[in-house]
């Protein structure tokens, strides 16, 4: 237990809050996110997932209550305080940020080793042979083969933009990476593929993570504990196998039984 | 030297989507397992045996009392313990066989059943060797461990659950009907592994109706319908 207590927090909400107008986005959300876990925020679409997300990522400003991220250097500051160029380099380096559409993480144009690459050059890389074995790396990590790293992602399937944009995102070595619906949107059979590989990484790399998502079987397969939010609010947290076999909210309830079985 | 003590725990369930009916399950229940022994949990189907494994293991919450288990020269009361506490619990201090394996796809037996020692720290070569001589064992044949667990049988996939939960050595063990779909002679080198896992100090809290297997690896019986919630 004693490595544990001194193991501090990486991200830490406080009483995060947002409206939009008199529209709630979501209300009093606190919690602390330690390295190397990974915690999924379940819910209905409107139920404040993706603003809690953009929240804890500083592309929203909070109405109320903070966000504090602990730098590799061991300080922890409050995102709000940082500087615009600060924020920048955060995103670029030690945070990912993976979208449901591919397309908004990604440069559709560009070739796939350029889309790996890019990141590599956006924190100093220089040398091109390197960048582009480093980029090989990464595609054989997400299983898409060499012969296509030249290829740009609008000639690539739905699952492989997004083994991609994962693949974009990882090759930094960032310590915390937030997922929105990282599976939404896909085939049954290319999603498990995508999950296996996900949660592979993700534990051999020791990555924390936000995974935001509505399909609990993500949830299940990705995460340590869960969230579940309702109408802007955490109705109810903890473990995720206690949440889902053993949910107490009515609401959650709800969530589980819905499931169809396969 | 005890290693898990429950102390008055309570359990129940409220059904939301039932119009909130409310069901009872176990109150006041509270025993303890040392290292080294065995201590089966009895009585009837639904009396809640594991309702109670579950709690121990912390994938159901408790309405009251006290799970303390013992790791080391630490305490910690599974019962309001945070998420990774129990993580870290799992990992190192902690097994569990349940009554199905839930198979994750494209993952090959022999890491489902390596996982739980990658986890804890060891190389995943040595780790997979380890689990190959436990498959071995429970008669699961080599040229199935490349594949993934779930097309096999009901009695192969809980021979790879009882591996993948016998691999570690944890100073708690919790089974849940390891040896429901056995023939005798997978129930026989169970029944062996339970006795190694107490002669090297593990405390083990188990289901098991076959009375065969349970005169064979309980010291103790607590019966659970003594701790029956009153309705």
């Amino acid at each position: 237990m004693s490595n544990l207590e001194n193991d501090r927090p990486l991200l830490q909400a406080e009483g995060l809050s947002k409206w939009y107008g008199r529209q709630l986005g979501c209300r009093d959300v606190s919690f602390d996110l330690y390295p190397g876990e990974v915690m999924a925020v379940v819910g209905e679409s409107g139920s404040g997932k993706t603003t809690l997300l953009q929240l804890l990522s500083a592309q929203l400003v909070p109405s109320a209550g903070r966000v504090c991220y602990r730098l590799r250097d061991g300080a922890v500051h409050d995102l709000a305080t940082l500087g615009q160029a600060q924020r920048r380099f955060l995103f670029r380096t030690d945070w990912g940020y993976v979208h449901q559409d591919p397309a908004l993480g990604l440069r559709m144009a560009v070739s796939a080793g350029a889309n790996v690459g890019e990141r590599l050059m956006a924190v100093g890389w220089r040398h091109y042979g390197r960048i582009r074995s480093a980029a090989e790396e990464w595609l054989d990590r997400v299983e898409i083969a060499r012969g296509r790293v030249d290829d740009p992602p609008s000639t690539y399937s739905g699952g492989m933009r997004q083994r991609l944009q994962i693949a974009r995102n990882l090759v930094t070595n960032p310590r915390l990476v937030f997922m929105d619906e990282p599976t939404g949107g896909l085939d049954v059979s290319v999603q498990a593929r995508l999950l296996d590989l996900i949660s592979g990484l993700v534990a051999e790399l020791g990555l924390a993570a936000v995974v935001v998502t509505h399909d609990l079987a993500v949830a299940r397969l990705l995460s340590h504990r869960v969230m579940v939010m309702k109408d802007g609010e955490v109705i109810e947290s903890g473990l995720t196998d206690q949440v889902l076999d053993d949910p107490r909210e009515p609401y959650t309830q709800l969530l589980v039984s819905s499931i169809l079985p396969a | 030297m005890s290693v898990i003590d429950l102390v008055e725990v309570r359990k129940s369930f409220t059904m939301h989507l039932q119009g909130g009916v409310h069901l009872p399950v176990v109150a006041g229940v509270s025993f303890s397992a040392r290292a080294g022994e065995c201590v089966a949990l009895a009585g009837p189907s639904g009396v809640g045996k594991s309702s109670i494994l579950k709690m121990i293991f912390g994938n159901y919450r408790c309405d009251g009392g006290r799970i303390l288990l013992h790791d080391n020269d630490t305490v910690t009361d599974i019962a309001t313990a945070p998420p990774r506490a129990i993580i870290a619990l799992r990992r190192h201090a902690m097994g569990y066989v349940s009554q199905f394996l839930r198979a994750v796809p494209r993952v090959t037996t022999l890491d489902v059943v390596a996982e739980p020692l990658v986890l804890a720290g060891v190389a995943r070569e040595e780790a997979r060797a380890r689990a190959g001589v436990l498959l071995r064992r429970l008669a699961i044949p080599e040229r199935l461990w490349p594949l993934p667990p779930a097309t096999f049988s009901g009695g192969e996939q809980q021979r790879v659950n009882i591996a993948r939960g016998f691999l570690a050595d944890m100073p708690l063990l919790l089974l849940d009907e390891p040896t429901a779909s056995l023939d005798a002679a997978n129930r026989a080198a169970v029944i062996a592994l339970i006795a190694e896992k107490k002669r090297r100090g593990v405390a083990i809290v188990a289901i098991v109706h076959d009375e065969e297997v349970r005169d064979a690896v309980a010291d103790r019986l607590v019966d659970i319908s003594q701790f029956a919630a009153a309705a």
